[in-house]
């Protein structure tokens, strides 16, 4: 899927995390902060590349700021600021590539 | 018919979708159910987000036997089948119908949520419904409400919306939701389904939500919408059976039992008269501890 313009999602409060996707430069770009970057910066980052990977995203400049958030709401808020960014909000397809 | 159906469903808390950390873990405070909202909880803008959180919550999340109703967006939006496909889709339980005032919106809804179901290759009838009334005519329709789909397990009253479309406010004695609950749970039990009582907002008035839970349990209702989590031991509490009302109800169902097999249809059972009539209500009572915990016995 295609990054058409900025998105974001999320929020900074406790056990959430903002989300914001930019038009890329030919990869993906990752910049992830979280105040447990030291015990889960990994697994974190695993998450939203395999989130990003079954979106079919492959060029895209990508923030993450975390508070906390379980990988549930990690995948939720990347989904969403990536299905934003095409303006997409009906007939998801949930139990496909959003899972 | 869907076991759950008949589930215990003595608190049914409201969790706002759009907050990660109150969906997260809810079942530490054991409610019966949870009623994950999509609708007036939630901001505008931020309706597809929630879609999402709901979504892997459904999935991912083990709720630990807690019941997951979703509380939809209305019928006059254009959000309610989307959300109805999110919902099914991750897996919830039951969905709520908000605003609910014909038997035609349960029966659209239904429609809805079958369709979803085979879509996503649930189980076909898994989901339930449950019907929320908030105007003067959905009070009105109570019962073919009641009667309009076999998924529907309850109807709730959602007092904030009711008692503005009455052109009055809520007053803290109830009394301006007499009828609405004296007319709802009649209907409900006409159908054969369960009715649900409205919130208490007032969060520093415990005294006050004691009475109304009294006062609603009295009616016959068989459970309250919760909006914090100190409100469920209270709720529990006055739901729960006594341990005198356990050793009565034994007593009733086994004298009974007895008597009739002996041919006697009426005799006194700790100085109290009884026959035949009391013997459903004493099943309820045995049923409802069993359910609560606090019954070990077979009758």
């Amino acid at each position: 899927m295609e990054i058409k313009k900025p998105a974001v999602a999320g929020t900074l409060e406790s056990s959430d995390c903002m989300v914001t996707v930019e038009p890329g430069q030919g990869q993906v770009d990752l910049d992830l902060d979280s105040a447990v970057i030291r015990q889960y910066g990994k697994q974190i980052r695993k998450v939203i590349r395999e989130t990003l990977d079954r979106l079919d995203v492959s060029n895209a400049k990508v923030t993450v700021v975390d508070k906390g958030a379980l990988d549930c709401t990690i995948k939720a808020r990347v989904e969403c600021a990536v299905y934003r960014s095409n303006d997409i909000k009906d007939n998801l397809p949930w139990g496909g590539v959003i899972k | 018919m869907n076991p759950n159906m008949k589930r215990l469903r003595r608190s049914m808390m409201f969790l706002n979708c759009q907050k990660p950390g109150l969906i997260k873990d809810p079942y530490v405070y054991a409610p019966d159910s949870i009623m994950l909202d999509l609708e007036d909880a939630v901001a505008e803008k931020e309706k597809d987000a929630a879609r999402y959180s709901l979504y892997h919550a459904l999935q991912e999340i083990d709720y630990r036997g807690v019941e997951r109703v979703v509380r939809i967006n209305g019928l006059d939006t254009d959000l309610w089948i989307e959300d109805i496909r999110c919902s099914v889709a991750g897996g919830c339980d039951s969905i709520r119908i908000p605003k609910t005032e014909t038997a035609a919106d349960v029966k659209k809804v239904e429609a809805a949520v079958a369709a979803a179901e085979k879509e996503f290759g649930v189980e076909e009838g898994r989901t339930l419904i449950m019907a929320a009334l908030e105007s003067a005519r959905g009070v009105m329709n109570a019962f073919e409400i009641c009667q309009s789909s076999p998924r529907l397990f309850g109807i709730a009253l959602s007092g904030g919306d009711y008692t503005k479309d009455l052109q009055t406010t809520i007053s803290g004695t109830g009394v301006e939701l007499m009828g609405a609950r004296q007319h709802m749970i009649i209907a409900a039990r006409a159908a054969g389904v369960q009715c649900f009582d409205t919130v208490y907002t007032n969060l520093n008035d415990m005294e006050g939500f004691r009475k109304d839970v009294e006062t609603i349990h009295t009616m016959g209702f068989d459970g309250k919408s919760i909006i914090n989590p100190r409100q469920i031991p209270i709720v529990h509490e006055i739901y729960t059976p006594k341990p005198k009302d356990i050793i009565f109800a034994e007593k009733v169902v086994h004298e009974i039992d007895t008597k009739k097999a002996q041919g006697i249809g009426v005799f006194t059972v700790d100085g109290k008269m009884i026959d035949i009539a009391f013997y459903d209500g004493a099943k309820r009572t045995l049923a409802l501890a069993k359910a609560s915990g606090v019954y070990k016995g077979d009758l």
